[in-house]
């Protein structure tokens, strides 16, 4: 069963002049890594279920591609969504899902490891499993076929996937796929013994990871859980996510992948923190991901150098939830600009706090390349909605940060807001118009002049797994179309100050599909079946998004269990409800979380507890970690700069 | 009547802090080619590479002054996405001298195997646009009855226009694919073409959707279509050497 596959790829090539930007399907990325086959006793294929450009600057594939193939004893693959041009010739043709390294049929893989950021990608996996010749489901897979595994944020609550994933990893995955694999080649190494069944029930003993076939769900007469036991010994009533301390040790990826094609994301990234606890109670990453823990400022320092001279990017991205919050950024900024002084290269934060000290950082950031945009996120319209989440922001200081970004010379101000949150009303979305109209006045002033603009970005809330929001009652589509027209009419209502604010938005129709997936059971995997069978590929992707195939799987599938589209959407939850992934341990805990959700209704905030004492949301003594910042002390000396004419 | 002239309202020119850019000290004329697998790069994917591979191979580009500042680098006309070439040409300009063949080597060495640095010299000329007059192609038929390749080719070079349609971004146009012609020689499968360069270009896909409309040639595998050469058309029907005089 292990011998090498052959490659796909001279048949794959007669098709590729027949598609769209074929050059996504050829591999060949600067830092790619190729293996033999035969050299391994562990095979991965890791997929990010969409398309290439979106798919290959993720970092969570791109860090678990480089740690595996570090191994001697293993190899990891990489594969993508393939768009339905290709994927109709490849089924015309019989080519299986393919890796782009290799081009090997993904069948032939020991694992699939998928990593889900959003839950609109289950519809390419269905995709991908067929096209791969891999059953759907779970329960009818053989020795032959890989164990689809599924991670990533949406992964703490695979409940929707459950019938087509062997197993979950929750929480950060470099130690976890490590384990995994040791799991793997000692399995084989002993001849398979158990067979499939004995290989979940190995992995099963690894932490972190929850296979759903070991647990059986029941429910009561009104259709909510009755309970999800495990239906085997030995395996644990709860699973706790993983947690990766000391980021130091962990400086990947080390040699980032560069594709030929064109992605989403035309940076290096280096992720300069993880977790968040600044405590917004619509942020699942920030409740997930907790504690918060640095890379030091050298340990930043060195992975700019590295990925700069394996990569040839000219901008790196600080990434982490809420950049400017690392204890060390102002001297991470200044660093880093004095270090690539005359280069060109620029430094950008992707997501920015309002906060007046980030322009300066921005400014720092840009000194020596190209000027990237300023984006706020104040979420809430009014300073009523904003206590509700837990976004600490008032007004005065949008204003003072919007101001000192005009005054620095910036001419576009992006602010992002969220509509359909628990609470709101159409006062709290009229605000956002006066808020931005505001944001004109003082900027003009600032600015000195007229020639200044303010985009407003609006995306629909979705009430998110492990989070406080997690018992409300989505905002209908209905609802949320309705208030953005208000908030259209409002910011179009003065001619002079409204033409110099744009309004992007979506409607909300497709949030609700978003609802379903996130706070579904497994009941709902058969909707996406459904879904997938009618044609649904690419959900995030507007073009091929139907909301109407998707109502119609609910309206065919959900009346025999006796629940609907708005049982999982717009329905609020009672405190004592079975929550589909209660038996998932993010590390929260359930009463902090019902706390935070009745504070959130009397409008109650809570600081962060990198500055204020603890207030006891429990994943530190849960999982034995704790915050871990700087600052350090230490300093980012000077290099040679990398790419200064010499 | 005329509309009242409106006063042009004065435009405040920003300029970015700092020194200006350097200025350009030394050009260099590259030749590349695209091949294999990588022959499915879209030109524009291929200058992103490009640039980043100049940055990690540390040539001292000159980069354009402004807000966005961009490496001195112009492009002669590039192969269609899909069509391998063993003859693209560039030029960079340079902030400081260097020699031509450390460059060459160190960007060879930071591109993919596929896009690969064959030449460079420094440019000692100017017009070096002007010296792409034609292109010549290698199509390879596989799979085709030479028989049938012959009798196609004949029937195009027999023909005074073959008009053909292109699907542009504005629909379907219609042009002649027969006039920019200047050889087409058929050997076995292998069918070797000269096209003038001209406006709208002509490309081999024109070509070949004009042996099928004459006589009906349709390959059952895609065609493999190489770029040979570019340059001047010499009286024998061959193509002189772009960068043949700034060699010196």
């Amino acid at each position: 069963m292990d011998a090498a596959p052959d490659s796909l790829f001279p048949r794959l090539e007669t098709l590729l002049p027949r598609v769209a930007k074929p050059i996504q399907y050829v591999g060949g990325e600067l830092n790619a890594t190729v293996k033999d086959w035969d050299a391994v006793s562990v095979h991965w294929a890791l997929m990010y279920p969409d398309a290439y450009e979106v798919g290959l600057p993720n970092q969570g594939v791109m860090i678990l591609y480089e740690v595996l193939n570090e191994r001697p004893d293993a190899l990891a693959e990489r594969t993508y969504a393939v768009w339905p041009d290709l994927a109709a010739l490849m089924r015309q043709h019989g080519i299986g899902q393919f890796t782009v390294d290799a081009h090997r049929p993904v069948a032939a893989f020991d694992l699939l490891g998928v990593s889900f950021a959003t839950e609109l990608g289950y519809t390419n996996l269905l995709e991908a499993l067929d096209l791969a010749g891999i059953p759907l489901h779970a329960a009818d897979r053989t020795l032959d076929h890989p164990v689809v595994v599924a991670g990533g944020h949406a992964a703490f609550n695979p409940e929707p996937i459950a019938t087509f994933v062997d197993v979950a990893v929750l929480g950060d995955g470099e130690q976890a796929v490590l384990e995994m694999t040791d799991v793997v080649a000692a399995w084989k190494g002993e001849g398979r013994p158990g067979g499939r069944l004995g290989l979940l029930e190995r992995l099963a003993g690894v932490d972190g990871v929850y296979v759903p076939s070991f647990y059986d769900v029941a429910y009561r007469p009104d259709g909510t859980l009755a309970h999800v036991t495990p239906n085997r010994p030995g395996v644990p009533a709860r699973v706790s996510k993983r947690t990766v301390m000391d980021l130091d040790a962990w400086p990947y990826p080390k040699q980032p992948l560069v594709p030929l094609a064109e992605s989403v994301h035309e940076r290096m990234s280096v992720e300069i923190f993880r977790g968040c606890t600044r405590g917004c109670r619509f942020c699942q990453a920030g409740m997930i991901t907790r504690p918060v823990r640095e890379r030091s400022i050298t340990g930043v320092g060195e992975m700019v150098q590295r990925g700069l001279t394996a990569t040839g990017f000219e901008e790196v991205g600080l990434l982490s939830l809420s950049s400017a919050d690392h204890s060390e950024i102002g001297e991470i900024a200044k660093g880093l600009a004095d270090r690539y002084q005359g280069t060109n290269t620029s430094l950008s934060l992707p997501s920015t706090r309002v906060d007046a000290f980030n322009v300066t950082l921005a400014k720092e950031l840009s000194r020596n390349g190209r000027r990237s945009g300023l984006t706020f996120a104040p979420e809430g319209g009014s300073e009523r909605l904003r206590a509700v989440i837990n976004k600490m922001v008032s007004k005065e200081d949008l204003i003072r940060t919007v101001s000192t970004a005009y005054a620095a010379g910036w001419r576009q101000v992006k602010l992002y807001f969220m509509c359909g949150l628990p609470t709101e009303t159409d006062e709290d979305v009229l605000e956002i118009a006066e808020l931005a109209k505001e944001v004109i006045r003082a900027g003009r002033a600032a600015a000195g002049h007229r020639d200044i603009r303010c985009t407003v970005s609006i995306g629909g809330f979705v009430p998110k797994p492990h989070t406080p929001f997690q018992w409300a009652g989505q905002a209908t589509a209905d609802i949320i179309d309705a208030r953005l027209r208000l908030l259209r009419a409002a910011i179009n209502s003065d001619r002079s100050l409204g033409r110099a604010i744009g309004m992007r938005y979506h409607d909300g129709k497709p949030g609700i599909i978003e609802g379903l997936l996130s706070r579904g059971d497994r009941r709902v995997g058969a909707v996406i079946e459904r879904v997938w069978r009618t044609g649904g590929r690419f959900d995030g992707w507007s073009e091929h998004f139907s909301y109407d195939r998707w109502l119609a799987a609910c309206t065919d599938v959900l009346p025999a269990y006796g629940v609907d589209l708005d049982w999982y959407t717009t329905r609020e939850r009672a405190e004592s409800e079975v929550l589909a992934w209660d038996h998932l341990d993010a590390g929260l805990d359930r009463e902090w979380l019902w706390e935070d959700w009745q504070d959130a209704l009397s409008e109650i905030e809570v600081d962060d507890c990198r500055w204020t004492p603890c207030y006891d949301c429990g994943v530190c003594p849960d999982l034995g970690t704790a915050t871990q910042i700087g600052p350090t002390g230490r300093t980012m000396l000077p290099l040679s700069p990398v790419a200064a004419a010499r | 009547m005329s509309a009242p002239a409106t006063p042009r309202r004065q435009s405040r020119q920003r300029e970015p802090d700092g020194p200006p850019p350097p200025p350009v000290v030394q050009r260099l004329r590259l030749r590349y080619a695209k091949r294999g697998r990588l022959r499915f790069t879209s030109h524009r994917d291929f200058a992103r590479a490009f640039e980043r591979a100049l940055r990690r191979a540390e040539v001292p580009m000159g980069y354009s002054a402004g807000f966005s500042p961009h490496p001195k680098i112009s492009y002669l006309g590039a192969a269609p996405t899909g069509v391998a070439s063993e003859a693209e040409y560039l030029e960079i300009g340079l902030a400081e001298h260097r020699d031509p063949e450390a460059v060459r080597a160190a960007l060879d060495a930071c591109l993919p195997a596929g896009l690969d640095i064959e030449e460079a010299v420094p440019a000692m000329t100017g017009g070096f646009a002007e010296r792409i007059e034609a292109s010549h192609w290698r199509i390879e038929l596989a799979g085709l009855d030479p028989e049938a390749v012959a009798g196609a080719v004949a029937a195009f070079l027999a023909a005074d226009a073959v008009a053909v349609q292109r699907m542009t971004k504005n629909g379907n146009r219609t042009i002649d694919a027969r006039a920019a012609v200047v050889t087409l020689l058929a050997g076995g499968t292998t069918v070797d073409l000269v096209v003038r360069l001209t406006t709208p270009a002509v490309r081999p896909d024109d070509v070949l959707a004009g042996l099928r409309d004459v006589a009906g040639l349709e390959p059952s595998l895609p065609p493999q279509v190489t770029r040979l050469a570019q340059g001047r058309l010499l009286v024998d029907g061959s193509l002189s050497d772009p960068l043949a005089d700034d060699r010196g």
